[in-house]
């Protein structure tokens, strides 16, 4: 778990600082295309010329946006929904038909969908990424309130008079928090996949601003010739995804009581 | 106060079960059937029965955590049954629960003392100091010391944790504690602990108890009076003391005869009943008990026995010891308060058993 902090820290850091210590991303010179590594260029230029690296250092920026910007949205929206459906019903009934057809659409194609009606951009493709992933969400938090209402303390409490709000909040919301974040690490996990793959397709982020995906998209023609324009940014977001993941799967073995033996 | 603290008035919960996924209605469970007793102030009433007789839910009936099917429940007179869910909030003061499992009838994330003050704070706003002062009052009434306070749920015993929940039930000071099997889970000494813990409480607090147990010896040494169900009815209801003495209905003697008694020279009542608590999904027709009565007779087959008012204070519902001589359209009676039979309780002490 410490090293899935870790890493996830430290690319977090690179991608702020990523202005101070490296060039301009978007700068095209047409005589440095394709070049190799260099002490100028630290991993060679693109097929336009831009310098790989400042590219895959600020294409971090937009993974690690939209990942953690859909993780914490899915989390939010799924939380209430799952919240209110394990609570009432009538809403349940409802909103977890709705989230049945929501998540028998590929989101892929939902995205895709999205991005032509509005033309590219970061926001809608955070909408995009973010609302598919709200019913496994919603459905995790559900379970986990149906399962804590009826438990006894959640009765006394009642019996002792406390309203509905302070029910929820003091004695079914806390269960629910654990699972929420191990989902949220795969949530988050998932929509930089997502993102790179949408952007890889053309219907991402747009073309001028950097991104794992687009990079690997424009420059998979010339893996031959300049392979390190492909697997810099492929070999960051594979690391991005299991420094992710490593916390994730750290945060279960945290939360879940039988594996504490450790520390 | 005129009228009983607490009234019950032909308590009915019927549970329709699912069939499935064309949503065709399946059986119907017939847990509590036409219950009704009163409680006094100051006294003990116990419910007991076997398992699945229905006295949990008649807990959960009287808390409102389940609705009922039909009937009544009256906190000092009022109808608490026809309330919406926030018109309840001001009977929970009035009334408060103990609940069967000290285990999962606590928050394992909040500690001791935020439990136990729950409850007032659900009323009212403490400040600091009032909450630290509330919750070490309420664990020394329980017998515990303040600083435990601090602690989690998981830090403490099954028995301290027992009287966490009494604590909790106290905080209100309510008149009315409703106890469900709240020393069955326990071990006897700690059992003993408790038992005397609540009539301490009840002498210094003058709290009244609905007291739900399946072990006759603990009914024995805490109730003043004792209600047995059957399959979801009152069977017989009757001071503890000529209970105990002298059952009426044959199921309350063979309830009796079956508890373990602690003196081999004591000669057993041999009170036969063969097979087995029929299902509630389908009882028997007339007396539910029928099937496995020795005394049954043609009767017992086709009427639905009343609960009868006897001489000496009790009630029973059989067609053969208690037959109803008037007829009359009071369906349940509720049998008056305790007060008459303010029995001086034995002061067992340990090994109640």
């Amino acid at each position: 778990m410490f090293a899935g902090a870790g890493l996830l820290a430290l690319l977090i850091a690179l991608s702020l600082a990523a202005p101070l210590f490296s060039g301009d991303p978007q700068n095209m010179d047409p005589f440095k295309r394709l070049q190799p590594p260099s002490t100028e260029l630290w991993l060679g230029s693109d097929n336009l010329g831009r310098d790989v690296f400042a590219r895959t250092v600020f294409g971090a920026r937009i993974s690690l946006l939209v990942g953690l910007i859909s993780a914490a949205g899915a989390a939010f929206g799924g939380l209430l929904i799952g919240v209110m459906a394990g609570y009432s019903r009538q809403f349940d009934n409802i909103v977890m038909r709705v989230m049945d057809g929501l998540m028998s659409i590929p989101t892929i194609l939902l995205a895709i969908a999205l991005v032509s009606l509005t033309g590219p951009g970061i926001g809608i493709l955070i909408v995009a990424i973010t609302v598919p992933q709200i019913p496994t969400v919603a459905r995790l938090v559900r379970s986990v309130v149906l399962g804590v209402r009826e438990r006894p303390y959640v009765e006394a409490a009642v019996c002792g008079g406390a309203r509905l709000p302070k029910v929820l909040w003091r004695h079914i919301l806390p269960s629910t928090i654990p699972p929420l974040m191990v989902q949220s690490a795969n949530v988050c996990a998932n929509a930089i996949l997502i993102e790179a793959g949408l952007s890889f397709l053309g219907a991402g982020v747009p073309p001028m601003i950097p991104s794992w995906g687009n990079m690997i998209a424009s420059s998979r023609l010339y893996l031959a010739i300049a392979p390190l324009t492909v697997f810099a940014p492929g070999i960051c977001l594979a690391v991005t995804v299991l420094a992710i993941n490593l916390l994730g799967d750290g945060l279960r073995d945290l939360f879940d009581p039988r594996s504490k033996r450790r520390r | 106060m005129t009228g009983p603290l607490l009234k019950v008035e032909n308590l009915t919960k019927h549970y329709q079960l699912d069939r499935g996924f064309l949503r065709k209605s399946g059986p119907l469970v017939r847990a509590v059937e036409d219950v009704s007793f009163s409680v006094e102030t100051g006294e003990t009433l116990c419910i007991v029965g076997e398992s699945g007789c229905g006295k949990s839910t008649v807990a959960r009936l009287l808390m409102r955590i389940v609705e009922p099917t039909g009937g009544r429940v009256l906190v000092d007179g009022a109808d608490i049954t026809s309330l919406k869910r926030h018109e309840l909030r001001p009977y929970r003061r009035r009334m408060q629960m103990v609940f069967q499992d000290p285990y999962s009838s606590l928050n394992p994330r909040l500690t001791a003392g935020q439990i136990i003050t729950e409850p007032v704070e659900n009323f009212e706003h403490l400040n600091r100091a009032e909450r630290r002062a509330l919750a070490a009052d309420l664990l020394q009434k329980v017998g515990m010391s303040p600083e435990m306070m601090h602690r989690l749920p998981s830090e403490f015993s099954g028995g301290q944790r027992q009287r966490l929940g009494i604590a909790r039930a106290l905080a209100l000071q309510p008149p009315l504690i409703i106890a469900d099997e709240a020393v069955s889970a326990l071990d006897v000494s700690v059992q003993a602990q408790i038992l005397n813990l609540l009539m301490d409480l009840q002498q210094q607090l003058g709290i009244a108890f609905v007291f739900i147990s399946h072990d006759l010896s603990v009914v024995e040494h805490i109730g003043h009076r004792v209600a047995v169900m059957y399959l979801g009815r009152i069977v017989e209801l009757a001071p503890s003391e000529a209970f105990f003495a002298k059952p009426v209905h044959p199921y309350a003697e063979a309830l009796i005869a079956a508890a373990p008694v602690p003196d081999p020279t004591r000669v057993r009542l041999q009170v036969p009943v063969e097979g087995e608590v029929p299902s509630p999904i389908n009882p028997p027709t007339g007396c539910a008990f029928h099937p496995r009565c020795p005394l049954a007779v043609e009767r017992c087959r086709v009427e639905v026995p009343r609960l009868v008012p006897m001489p000496d204070g009790r009630a029973a519902a059989c067609h053969v010891r208690a037959p109803a001589t008037d007829v009359t359209d009071q369906r349940g009676i509720s049998v008056a308060g305790s007060s008459a039979f303010a029995i001086e309780r034995q002061n067992l002490s340990i090994g109640i058993r």
